[in-house]
C-alpha cells in the first residue's frame, strides 16, 4: 500500500505552437488506503491524469510519486499498480483463470503460488465457477468482475479504475459499485477511480477530485464538495438535478435579476456583480413570510419519492425539488419559495470562484 | 433468403447442377483419361468411364519410369519440390508480414510511414513486371536451381502486410495497455495476445499463399533447368513434347491429378479456418 503524490502535473500534447495542453499543473496528495474519486464532464482529462499514474501517458511536466519513489520514468509494469479499463481489456482468447494469471506468469510467480492467489480473487469475486471460460462467454458484469480479479492478484500498492462500470445496465452498476466498496474495506489499498458519473463519485469517495478541463476545481470529502462547492462548475456538475445559479447584482439584501428583485434572508457577502446558489431541494416549498420568491411554475416533473419543479424566477430559470406526497403546483401558478439563509452559495461573476464567508 | 416454392426449388438446383457440371466435368475427363491406356485416350471418342490402367498410369508417372518424348523426370520428386516451395513461401510470407506489420502498426520509429508506403507501393509491382531484374539478382547470386531461388522472390508481401496491419488496426489499445501493465514487452505480447487473435487470418492466408506458391509457373519455369527441381507445374508443361510426336496423355492427366491433390487437400484441411478467417470479426 502506497500514498500518491500528484505535483504539478502538466500534460501537453505535440510540441512548440501547436501544442495542445489538456492538464494544467494538477496537485493532490492521496493518502494510503484512500478511496479517491477522479469526476468532471467527458474531456476534462481525468482519464488522461489516472493514465499518466498508471504510466500509460508520459507526464509532460511535474512529478507523480506512488510511496517514497518518484515513477515519472517507471514502466506501467514497474510501478505496482493494477488498472481496470472501461472495456474490460480481457485477453479475448485466454481463460478467466489465465487472463487473471497472465501478469503473474510473465512475473516468473510460482505456478503454485498463481493458482492459490488466482482461485482467492475467484472466491471473493464469485469467479470459481467461470475460471475456464472464455470472455466471450461471459455476460458484462462477470467480464467486469473478471477485470478486477486481474487487477486483485496483482496485489498492487494502488488500483486504477478508468470507468470501469459505465458499460454496466443500471441495476448492476449499483450492485457494483457496493461490491467495490466492500472490496476496498477489505482489501485497504489506495484507489482511485475515474468516472463522469457524480452519483458514482458521491457513494464511492472517501474524498473527490473534481476536474474540469484539464483543471482541479475542487478537493474534498462528498460533504464538502456537496455543501461548499468551490466554483459555480462544481456546483452545477455535483448534485442532480445541478444547483440553481442566478446571475445578478446585490445591494445589502436585495439581489436584483434579470426581470425581477429577490429578498435575501440575510445581506449578501458584498454590493455588486454575484452569482447566487441555490439546491432545488434547499428551496422551502410554500413558504409565508418577509423573504420569498414568486417561483412562476412551467412543468412538473414526477419521479416517485419527489417532484420536480421547473419555472422561472423573473426572467431565470429555476427548478425546485418537492415531495411526491405533497399537492403538485399547475403550470401557470405561482408558488412562495423561502431560501433558508445557511443554504445560500455566493460565487464571482467573473473567476467563478466561491465568494468566501 | 427463405423462399417456400418448389418450382423456385427446382430451378436453383438446375442452375446449381448446370454449374457444377461445367466446373466438375474437365476435372472428370482428367481423371477417367489417366486410367486409361494412352491408345485408348486418343481414340474418337474417348471413353467416359474410368478404364483398368489407374494403378500403373499412376505409378509410372510418380517413379518417372515411362518412356517415350518429353521429360521423364519423376513426378513424385516434382510433387516434393512443390510442395517444399509452397510451404516455404506461405510460412515465409506470412512470417514476415506479421513481423512488419507488428513493426508497423506497434513502434515508433523514423521514417515509419515510409516503409509503410513503400511496402504498399510494392502491391502494384507484380512478380511479372520485375522479372528480368529479379532473375539477374538470383542468378548473380547461384540461387539458380535450388529452393531458396524458387522461394524467396516470392515470399516478401505486400498484401498479406497490409492484412496483417489492418487487423492489428483492429485490436484495441486497452489490449496493449492490459498487457503493458501485466509486464509483458513487445515480443511477449506479439507472441501471447496477437498471434493467437490472428490465428484465423493467418490461416485463411496460408491456404491463399499455399495455393498461390503451388501454382507458380513462370518464376520456377526461369529458375529451374534441372529436371530434380522441376514442380509439378513444370513438370507437366514439360512432359508434353513439341512437334508432332505422340504424347502420353494419360501420364499427362495422371500428373494433373497428382498435382491438384495437395492443394484440394489443403482447402478442405482448412476449410472451417479459412471461411473463420474471411468473415469473422470477433475480437
Amino acid at each position: 500500500m502506497a500514498a500518491i503524490s500528484i505535483r504539478n502535473v502538466v500534460k501537453r500534447y505535440g510540441t512548440g505552437a501547436k501544442a495542445n495542453q489538456v492538464i494544467h499543473g494538477v496537485s493532490a496528495e492521496i493518502a494510503d488506503g484512500e478511496f479517491i474519486v477522479i469526476v468532471g464532464p467527458s474531456g476534462c482529462g481525468k482519464s488522461t491524469l489516472l493514465r499518466m499514474v498508471a504510466g500509460l501517458e508520459e507526464i509532460t511536466e511535474g512529478q507523480i510519486a506512488i510511496g517514497p519513489r518518484v515513477v515519472n520514468d517507471v514502466e506501467p509494469a514497474d510501478r505496482d499498480i493494477a488498472m481496470v479499463f472501461q472495456n474490460y481489456a480481457l485477453y479475448p482468447h485466454m481463460s478467466v483463470f489465465d487472463n487473471m494469471a497472465y501478469g503473474l506468469k510473465i512475473a516468473k510467480v510460482p505456478v503454485a503460488e498463481i493458482k492459490t492467489r488466482v482461485d482467492k480473487a475467484a472466491r471473493i469475486l464469485e469467479l470459481g465457477a467461470l475460471l475456464e471460460r472464455k470472455p466471450r462467454q461471459l455476460s458484462g458484469g462477470q467480464r467486469q468482475r473478471v477485470a478486477m480479479g486481474r487487477a486483485i492478484v496483482r496485489q498492487p500498492q494502488v488500483f486504477l479504475f478508468d470507468e470501469p462500470l459505465s458499460n454496466l445496465d443500471a441495476k448492476l452498476r449499483a450492485q457494483t459499485r457496493l461490491e467495490i466498496q466492500k472490496l476496498h474495506a477489505e482489501l485497504g489499498v489506495t484507489s482511485l477511480f475515474v468516472t463522469h458519473d457524480q452519483v458514482e463519485a458521491m457513494t464511492l469517495a472517501q474524498r473527490m477530485l473534481v476536474m474540469n478541463a484539464g483543471r482541479l476545481e475542487q478537493i474534498g470529502t462528498p460533504e464538502e464538495v456537496y455543501a461548499r462547492p468551490a466554483s459555480t462548475f462544481v456546483a452545477g456538475f455535483i448534485g442532480s438535478p445541478p444547483m440553481n445559479l442566478l446571475a445578478g447584482r446585490a445591494e445589502g439584501a436585495r439581489f436584483h435579476v434579470a426581470g425581477s428583485t429577490l429578498a435575501l434572508p440575510a445581506p449578501a457577502p458584498r454590493d455588486g456583480a454575484l452569482v447566487l446558489g441555490l439546491r432545488p431541494e434547499h428551496a422551502q416549498w410554500n413558504a409565508t413570510g418577509e423573504t420569498t420568491w414568486p417561483l412562476q411554475v412551467d412543468v412538473v416533473e414526477m419521479l416517485g419519492a419527489e417532484r420536480l419543479v421547473h419555472g422561472r424566477l423573473g426572467e431565470l430559470a429555476f427548478t425546485a425539488r418537492i415531495d411526491g406526497m405533497l399537492a403538485p403546483p399547475k403550470p401557470g401558478d405561482t408558488v412562495a419559495l423561502a431560501p433558508p439563509p445557511a443554504q445560500l452559495h455566493w460565487f464571482e461573476v467573473e473567476s467563478q470562484a466561491r465568494v468566501p464567508s | 433468403m427463405v423462399e417456400r416454392r418448389p418450382g423456385l426449388n427446382l430451378l436453383t438446383h438446375l442452375i446449381l447442377l448446370i454449374g457444377v457440371a461445367i466446373v466438375a466435368f474437365p476435372v472428370y475427363i482428367t481423371f477417367v483419361a489417366s486410367t486409361h491406356t494412352a491408345q485408348e485416350v486418343v481414340q474418337a471418342p474417348m471413353p467416359l468411364v474410368p478404364g483398368a490402367h489407374l494403378v500403373d498410369n499412376y505409378t509410372t508417372a510418380l517413379l518417372g519410369t515411362r518412356t517415350g518424348h518429353g521429360s521423364k523426370a519423376a513426378v513424385g520428386r516434382m510433387m516434393f519440390v512443390s510442395l517444399v516451395s509452397a510451404l516455404i513461401i506461405a510460412i515465409g510470407k506470412i512470417a514476415i508480414s506479421l513481423l512488419s506489420a507488428f513493426a508497423i502498426v506497434y513502434f515508433r520509429f523514423p521514417l515509419r510511414m515510409l516503409f509503410f508506403w513503400a511496402i504498399f507501393v510494392t502491391l502494384m509491382l507484380p512478380v511479372e513486371v520485375r522479372i528480368a531484374p529479379t532473375y539477374k539478382v538470383v542468378a548473380d547470386l547461384g540461387m539458380l536451381n535450388t529452393f531458396a531461388g524458387l522461394t524467396v522472390p516470392l515470399i516478401a508481401s505486400a498484401t498479406a502486410t497490409f492484412l496483417f496491419r489492418q487487423f492489428f488496426l483492429t485490436v484495441p489499445d486497452e489490449l496493449v495497455e492490459a498487457a503493458r501493465i501485466d509486464g509483458a514487452g513487445p515480443m511477449r505480447f506479439f507472441k501471447d495476445v496477437l498471434l493467437p487473435l490472428s490465428a484465423t487470418s493467418v490461416a485463411a492466408l496460408f491456404v491463399i499463399q499455399f495455393i498461390y506458391g503451388w501454382n507458380q509457373y513462370l518464376w520456377p519455369l526461369l529458375v529451374t533447368t534441372d529436371e530434380s527441381m522441376y514442380p509439378v507445374v513444370i513438370g507437366i508443361k514439360r512432359m508434353i513434347a513439341g512437334g508432332e510426336a505422340q504424347q502420353e496423355w494419360n501420364l499427362v492427366m495422371a500428373t494433373a491429378i497428382l498435382a491438384m491433390i495437395p492443394p484440394a487437400l489443403v482447402v478442405m484441411a482448412m476449410q472451417k479456418w479459412f471461411v473463420k478467417g474471411l468473415v469473422d470479426t470477433e475480437k
